[in-house]
């Protein structure tokens, strides 16, 4: 040992490195990821849960409790008198919401920090992967939140309801429910990154006002696509936004009898969308952390 | 003149010769040719290196020296693949650095030189997770992170989130953390600029055990009594290119690396000093207003006589400095500027 107290014979000195594998570091950086999420658990959910919560709260418990007012306002929210409950309707909008905001989020907030400032990219950038393999680790480490977001709502929008105003939430179709939950969740995180990277990180904050919020407010959440039919410009405008297809493909599997989407709308642009999006993050990833 | 004879066969064109002092391409730890980086932005290109040759030999300590702005950080860049080069090549363990970056960087350790510490992370976790990332197994990983918090005297700060550190303590974990994999080669980018002199020494401390302990390290550095103190060679680079290379005595002794008198009259340069060029012994003669730079290889009594040369013209000196041998000394006779900063 010398005075600084490094051993400059033993563990200092150059050695045969070891060889890592693309798989190997790939599984370490998301087990990075799970390190981090389990530390932040609380806030990094909170802030997605917070409000399905708050909204299923009010709409399928408050507003049916406090009267004719309120209940018939939340019944002609959910389309025809006599069609289904609101929280029927809700149930796989607010879960779709809460997917693709915390996929959105997830993927976002990170690289506002990591791309600005100190670069903190570099980091992550020296880690014996190429470029384009770290942006796909960081989609699917964010969709994992996605997922667990998703899964958490759950819960929530299932139990809180007044007396009589209990979804009717039954899946038949579990593969499908799988799907359109890792679809949504690759579809937004794919789209988190591309944003991501092609906005300016000092001006990350106007992503809620002028993107976050329009998304969920006309991406179905609050009432089914078919639903729409009744103001038909609106009805085809929507076509593009993701979230969309995010919230049919669950309405198809976990309240099938509410009139959805077919598959073969839904189903295409959640697979062939997410390529696309995860192909063009890939590149506009590349472009800011190689310079 | 005679008719001019049929032209003489094309001589054979030299072996482009490596600049004095390096090695040769095959044993080089680091080699760059002719490596370019242009940036093009909204105001036009803006060339940031414009040809730079190196060549570091395995367990060299090799100093890139310059002002900010030459161009260092950006070379280092493209070393450590993040910078993709316009044109030219560059090698680390004789791998190309955009072909096989992935393998490249399996080989080098980088301590930039902003702070990117993971913030989310605890500075164990920082040093356990940068193994894993190079392949260590979990466990492994853990032990190796304690090995060098120890060796860095960072134990204290092991489950202290990089907020918490100072600047030196950050700098070191960054440093620990280029060494987590054992790199064959380290690259270090500015690693004492913003710290204090005391931290900076310390650090220096550090960097020594390393170089002792035969760890090829590229060093970028604006400061000269680092490159001094440090290098076992330098490169000077200046606007995005070198501009000599060798080890600190042979540039010091290189042509024109002289002792450089700087007197300042408070009124014209005498006559008689502006002729001191065309004496033995002095390289060259600098008038810039009432400046005068002498550039002298013996510079016995020179100052002196510089004095005297004004008192006889009717002129007094209003200020004086002699530099000896040394690496400013070099950078002005290769630049003509002061080096600051």
């Amino acid at each position: 040992m010398s005075a600084t107290g490094i051993d400059t014979s033993g563990p200092l000195a150059p050695a045969a490195a070891p060889r890592p594998t693309l798989p190997r570091t790939f599984l370490a950086m998301m087990a990075r990821e799970v390190r981090v999420m389990r530390k932040n658990f609380v806030s990094t959910f909170a802030r997605v849960i917070i409000q399905p919560v708050l909204f299923v709260f009010v709409f399928a418990y408050v507003l049916p409790k406090i009267g004719p007012g309120g209940a018939s306002f939340a019944g002609q929210a959910g389309g025809r008198a006599g069609g289904p409950a609101f929280s029927t309707i809700l149930v796989p909008g607010l879960i779709a919401s809460s997917v693709v905001m915390q996929g959105m989020m997830a993927v976002v907030f990170p690289l506002m920090m990591e791309l600005s400032w100190q670069r903190s990219i570099t980091d992550r950038a020296l880690a014996p992967l190429p470029v384009p393999l770290l942006a796909i680790q960081k989609i699917v480490a964010a969709a994992l939140q996605a997922l667990i977001g998703g899964l958490l709502v759950l819960p929530a929008v299932l139990l809180i309801h007044a007396d009589g105003q209990a979804p009717r939430v039954h899946i038949d179709d579990w593969p499908l429910f799988v799907l359109v939950m890792i679809m949504g969740s690759l579809l937004s995180a794919a789209g988190g990154l591309l944003l991501g990277t092609l906005m300016d990180p000092q001006k990350m904050q106007m992503l809620f006002a002028l993107v976050l919020l329009p998304m969920s407010m006309l991406g179905c959440v609050y009432y089914p696509w078919a639903a729409l039919e009744h103001v038909r410009w609106l009805q085809i405008t929507v076509l593009v936004n993701p979230m969309v297809y995010v919230s049919e493909g669950l309405r198809a599997a976990l309240t099938p009898q509410v009139g959805h989407m077919s598959f073969w709308a839904y189903g295409p642009v959640l697979v062939i969308g997410t390529a696309v999006l995860t192909w063009f993050a890939t590149r506009t990833f590349t472009r800011r952390v190689l310079t | 003149m005679s008719a001019p004879s049929p032209e003489p066969p094309a001589p054979e064109p030299p072996a482009p010769e490596p600049p004095a002092g390096e090695p040769p391409a095959a044993e080089a730890a680091v080699r760059a040719v002719d490596l370019h980086k242009t940036y093009t932005g909204p105001r036009g290109d803006v060339p940031a290196v414009r040809g730079v040759d190196l060549a570091v030999a395995p367990g060299e300590f090799f100093g890139l020296l310059g002002p900010n702005g030459a161009g260092k950080s950006t070379t280092i860049g493209m070393l450590t693949t993040l910078v993709v080069p316009t044109s030219g090549q560059a090698r680390v363990c004789g791998l190309d650095v955009t072909r096989d970056a992935v393998a490249v960087k399996r080989r080098i350790g980088m301590v930039s030189q902003n702070n990117t510490l993971d913030n989310e992370l605890t500075a164990v976790e920082n040093l356990e997770f940068r193994g894993r990332y190079f392949g260590l197994g979990a466990k492994d990983a853990r032990r190796r992170a304690d090995e060098l918090l120890e060796m860095f005297n960072l134990t204290d700060r092991r489950t202290g989130t990089p907020f918490e550190l100072s600047g030196g303590q950050a700098k070191r974990l960054m440093i620990c953390r280029a060494l987590v994999h054992r790199p064959e080669v380290l690259f270090l980018d500015e690693p004492t600029a913003g710290l204090d002199p005391q931290t900076r020494v310390n650090l220096w401390e550090v960097l020594r055990e390393l170089q002792a302990g035969g760890q090829t390290t590229l060093l970028t550095t604006h400061y000269m009594e680092e490159a001094e103190a440090l290098c076992d060679r330098v490169a000077v680079v200046d606007h995005g290119r070198v501009l000599a290379s060798g080890t600190v005595p042979e540039l010091k002794s290189s042509a024109g690396a002289d002792t450089v008198i700087t007197v300042t009259y408070d009124g014209d340069v005498p006559e008689g000093v502006r002729k001191l060029s065309e004496r033995e012994g002095i390289g060259k003669v600098e008038v810039t207003g009432a400046q005068v730079r002498v550039f002298a290889r013996s510079p016995d009594g020179l100052l002196a006589e510089l004095v005297a040369a004004g008192a006889a013209a009717g002129v007094g000196v209003t200020d004086a400095s002699q530099l000896r041998p040394s690496l400013e000394t070099v950078f002005l006779t290769l630049t003509g500027r002061d080096y600051r900063e």
